[in-house]
């Protein structure tokens, strides 16, 4: 049986630093108690179920922030249990500070889809959605995961049931000519498992590329800046900060001993690593090279490559994009201190995909920023589009790939239908674990309804 | 007037005789009582064994050291590998059957078998005792004292059999039904049910004009069922079947008899199986359809009987008789007997636990169409399993059961005591997920050492598949090793259109070509055929098999390994459903009726959602 059922447990239950406010939701038995000793306006123990509350925050006679408490009573909660959800404003810096208090009053801090399973266990949540119920099971072997939960979102899961429906349907012929070949039975067509395959491969294809915008969506998209001493580093990042003041806030990161600055822009969150290096390596040591500079992008997804405009060569540009090249990371060319120089940089250096900026006279700075959240979603940034921002679902589409790749591959050898109808059965073995289990009987009853068997 | 027995067997069909060998071949004592001596191991239906899915069945009767697939090897009038042109998964083997040889021969294995007694008579009640059973009571009148019960009692259980308007009890046509056992078990708290099926007429074959129809040879090469050496016909002397079709006209006189169909009246209550369903429910449900094909098919060596498989039906003899006079070669027929459809009890199989026991009374095993399968194969299979395990549950033995993975029997017993069935069960290879495991050519390799390992194949049988699996371990080496120069191999590559080799190949690459059979090999590569010379057919085979599909059964092997994690998950017995709220009413009233001994067999229980057992996983702290 469970462990901690009777605890009370914290997380945030917005994304991280994303948007106005952020909400921090206490669940179990405890959590009006403890919403209650840092609500010095009122008594939360004898509030009503299903209310709000505006006023400030106190711990240890320090105001945290004005928030609104809103009070729910299990077990009519999304839990089951009692449920406080605190809204604060958007910065990560107070909402650490509040859950910081929340676990100090009696709180742990919860394990990704911790609510979900409570939830469920609890009888709250619609189970006949087998996803919700999944992405806990999932959310369990997810370590790096935030502490809320990860829906899929748009029409992930209906596009796929359509595509199974479609297969199964395949499938049943397929063993149609199997299991009744004794008997005068029509064949499948093998034209319409191309064009079949096709959308299955395509759509499948789209999902797995959403995977990567989804992720940067959930957890943020992590740049390095690099570049030589003096290219500007710390004034193009002071720029990107100015224009981005919604989030702005140092934290000391609890999973790297690094600084962190975050951003948004346009939705899209950007973790800016090691940015006290930067700090650093601008304005007092000088010897550092831009070998060393590059280790601070190891962890980066994204790394801008900040140069003079005006002193660097050509050469020395070479080096710098074989070297990110040999890491194989995705990277941005920006050449600082365009005000240096009369000749257009793509022109100078003989390259078309270079930015100019001035980050002192904060010169186009937002062409750059454009250049990120594109280098991030390849220009989709619709984050109402059907995306894929479950690992394991991820996991399963790949294997669905392998065997659409398989099936291809037997049909162009023309091999056997009973092996084209084994990888057919991964396939729907793999889309299962997204959208459901597939049983035979889909196929015998999809047989037997429109065929006449038997002697 | 009896001794007491270890294992009493009622009802002497396809699984009760089955299920006596097996218990008595494991060193039961073993009492066999039937209606009728004579019409032991009776094929009631058509005479035929095997086909696809089902003959992959016998093989692995046989390979567990049952009867039917040596029977029905001695008795075959013709063989057929039915689907040769697809994967080695696929192959099944078919016997057409001398119908009287069969029943004879099984007798006689019975009769040869010690520790099996006959007697001649009804099965009125079982003897049940605080929950477990321990003997019966006939119809004479008899208290016989047994350990273990197998119930195997075929369409029998109050049996109906209607013809148009007309309604017999009975249970095949001109034999009684059986009476009381049914009753019995409501009363003790068995939930019962109605099936139905169906059987064609029997026709004069002096009667018809085989000219207007397509002949259907037996194969050249007969394989059989069994993997011992059984004595079976010359290839050249096998019987012929003929195939021919229905047509509009058979179609019209056919809807003249549907106002006094029991079927279309409504006095057929049961459910029949879709996949075998009557002429006129083909003609009614498919009226669009032109033709239907219809097999007819001799009944033995030395009789002019005919069975015209595809003609299965209920309506009146005298539409019977007058449709079929407007088939293509049947203008002149005449009938032995018209055909018919019979309901019949079954008891849902939920009701059972893997070895067949029931849940309710323990000692009690049920077997064939008392569970609500079809089919000789899959009756047989269930009285060799039931047999087995009524003996070792007599005798205090652990239970022997098979998994989905390992046989087709493991799926039958599967589906039915989880998902249950609303028809006649039958088999279909898609219904195995492990099919490209589950081949015939692999039954022995698979099996043989299980049912040895329990003392029921014997030594024999057990040395043989051995030297077949090492056989086939030192082929395989041999031909993975096997280097070919592209001279020896190219102007054979050529003839068949297969492009030729520039460099040196192991013999096991070019097998991975599609349209290259190790067969051909041999007889185009002098160096293989030395190579491989002292080697059996049987080793050959399977090497052949196992490295052309290597990545497939690989593939397979893979999917079983994911399945056995959740297989792996035991629930507890004393584990609380009515403790897990979240749970929806629908699967926790199934849990608690099929009681699942791991999540694996939770999540094949019908009417279970995903999402339950997903809950069941988070519950059972994983």
């Amino acid at each position: 049986m469970l462990q901690h059922i009777h605890d009370t447990i914290i997380a945030m239950a917005t994304p991280p630093g994303v948007g106005a406010i952020g909400v921090l939701r206490l669940s179990g038995k405890d959590a009006i108690v403890i919403a209650d000793k840092l609500f010095p306006h009122k008594d939360l123990t004898v509030a009503k179920t299903h209310t709000l509350h505006v006023g400030w925050l106190m711990h240890n006679g320090v105001p945290l922030d004005e928030v609104v408490v809103s009070i729910f009573k299990g077990p009519r909660s999304y839990t089951g249990e009692n449920v406080v959800e605190i809204s604060c404003h958007g910065s990560v810096f107070i909402q650490q500070k509040v859950m910081d208090a929340c676990v100090e009053l009696g709180a742990r801090v919860a394990k990704p889809g911790e609510y979900t399973q409570r939830a469920f266990l609890n009888g709250k949540l619609d189970l006949t959605q087998a996803e919700a119920v999944a992405d806990v099971i999932a959310s369990n072997t997810e370590a790096s995961h935030q502490a809320s939960l990860n829906q899929m979102r748009g029409g992930f899961s209906s596009i796929l049931k359509q595509l199974r429906e479609e297969l199964i349907k395949f499938s049943a012929l397929i063993e149609l000519e199997l299991d009744f070949a004794m008997e005068d039975v029509e064949f499948a067509d093998r034209t319409q498992l191309q064009n079949l395959l096709l959308t299955l491969h395509a759509t499948t294809k789209q999902l797995i590329d959403s995977f990567r915008l989804g992720n940067v969506i959930k957890n943020g998209v992590e740049v390095a800046i690099i570049g030589k001493p003096n290219a500007g580093k710390s004034t193009l990042l002071n720029a990107l900060l100015n224009e981005n003041r919604a989030i702005v806030s140092d934290i000391a990161g609890t999973t790297r001993d690094t600084v962190e600055e975050v951003l948004n822009i346009n939705g899209i969150l950007f973790r800016l690593v090691d940015t006290a290096g930067i700090r650093q390596s601008d304005d007092a040591i000088e010897s550092i090279g831009v070998e060393k500079s590059f280790e601070k992008m190891r962890q980066a997804n994204l790394v801008i490559y900040l140069f003079d405009a005006l002193t660097e060569t050509r050469e020395e540009l070479a080096d710098a994009i074989a070297m990110l090249q040999k890491d194989k990371k995705q990277f941005l060319l920006v050449a600082n201190k365009m005000d240096t120089i009369y000749q257009p940089i793509n022109e100078k250096m003989r390259r078309d995909d270079i930015i100019g900026i001035s980050a002192r006279n904060k010169e186009a700075i937002e062409r750059l920023e454009n250049a990120m959240v594109t280098a991030v979603t390849n220009g989709d940034v619709n984050t109402e589009s059907t995306l894929v921002t479950n690992a394991r679902h991820l996991s399963a589409l790949n294997e669905v790939m392998k065997s659409l790749n398989d099936i291809q591959a037997g049909i162009n050898n023309q091999i056997a239908s009973d092996f084209i109808a084994l990888d057919i059965r991964r396939c729907l073995h793999y889309l299962g674990e997204i959208t459901g289990t597939i049983t035979n009987e889909d196929q015998l009853d999809f047989i037997f309804s429109k065929f006449c068997i038997g002697k | 007037m009896f001794p007491e027995y270890d294992v009493i067997v009622a009802g002497a069909g396809h699984a009760g005789s089955e299920a006596a060998a097996a218990a008595a071949n494991l060193g039961s004592k073993v009492l066999l009582i039937t209606m009728n001596m004579q019409t032991i191991a009776q094929m009631s239906c058509n005479p035929a064994m095997g086909g696809i899915a089902k003959g992959q069945i016998v093989r692995e009767i046989d390979a567990l050291g049952g009867y039917s697939g040596i029977v029905s090897d001695k008795s075959m009038i013709q063989f057929r590998m039915l689907n040769k042109s697809k994967g080695p998964a696929m192959w099944s083997p078919r016997t057409q059957n001398d119908r009287m040889l069969f029943a004879s021969t099984w007798r006689q294995m019975l009769e040869e078998t010690p520790n099996v007694d006959f007697y001649q008579d009804t099965v009125k009640q079982i003897i049940v005792e605080e929950g477990v059973c321990k003997g019966v009571i006939t119809g004479l009148g008899h208290h016989i004292a047994s350990k273990s019960v197998v119930i195997t009692s075929g369409t029998f259980l109050n049996g109906v059999i209607h013809i148009g308007e007309k309604q017999l009890g009975g249970g095949r046509i001109s034999e009684s039904a059986a009476t009381g056992i049914t009753e019995q078990l409501v009363s003790l708290g068995f939930e019962s049910d109605r099936l139905k099926t169906g059987t064609p007429a029997r026709i004069d074959g002096r009667s018809l004009d085989y000219s207007k129809m397509e002949k259907q040879d037996g194969d050249e090469e007969i394989v059989g069922f069994s993997f011992m050496d059984v004595d079976k016909p010359k290839a050249d002397s096998q019987r012929e079947c003929w195939i021919t079709y229905t047509n509009q006209e058979v179609h019209d006189i056919l809807k003249t008899g549907f106002d006094q169909s029991p079927m279309y009246q409504g006095r057929i209550q049961g459910v029949g199986p879709r996949y075998c369903p009557s002429i006129e429910d083909k003609i009614n449900r498919f009226a669009e359809r032109e033709r239907h094909q219809l097999f007819v098919e001799p009944e033995g060596w030395n009789t002019v009987e005919i069975y015209v498989n595809g003609f299965s039906s209920s309506l009146p003899e005298e539409v019977q008789l007058a449709a079929m006079r407007k088939v293509p070669g049947f203008e002149n027929c005449r009938m032995f007997r018209p055909g018919y459809a019979i309901e019949y009890d079954f008891f849902p199989p939920t009701q059972l636990t893997y070895t067949l026991e029931t849940k309710l009374i323990s000692n009690l095993f049920f077997a064939g169409q008392i569970n609500g399968t079809t089919g000789y194969e899959e009756a047989a299979c269930q009285g060799l399993m039931a047999g087995i395990n009524a003996h070792q549950k007599a005798h205090g033995k652990e239970p022997f059961t098979l998994s989905r993975s390992e046989a087709y029997i493991g799926v039958l017993i599967d589906d039915l005591i989880n998902k249950g069935t609303d028809e006649p069960y039958r088999m279909f290879t898609s219904r195995a997920e492990f099919r490209t495991l589950l081949r015939q050519d692999n039954a022995d390799l698979r099996l043989t050492e299980k049912s040895y390992n329990i003392g029921l194949a014997k030594e024999d049988r057990y040395l043989k598949m051995v030297s077949k699996r090492e056989q086939t371990e030192r082929v395989k080496e041999i031909l993975l090793q096997l280097p070919i120069e592209p001279i020896e191999v190219n102007m054979f590559l050529n003839e068949i259109g297969s492009s030729p080799i520039t460099e040196k190949y192991r013999a096991a690459k070019l097998l991975l070509r599609p349209n290259i059979e190790l067969a051909d090999l041999i007889t185009a590569v002098p160096k293989i055929k030395e190579a491989l010379i002292e080697y059996s057919a049987d080793a050959l085979e399977q090497a052949s098999i196992q490295l052309k599909y290597e990545s497939y059964i690989e593939k397979e092997k893979e999917l079983v390994d994911k399945m056995s994690q959740l297989e792996n998950q035991i629930i507890p017995d004393s584990f609380d459903y009515n403790k897990v709220p979240a749970l929806s009413n629908e699967s926790r009233s199934k849990f608690l009726k099929i009681r699942p001994r791991t999540l694996g067999q939770a999540s094949r229980i019908s009417g279970v959602n995903p999402s339950d057992v997903q809950i069941l996983l988070v519950y059972m702290g994983r």
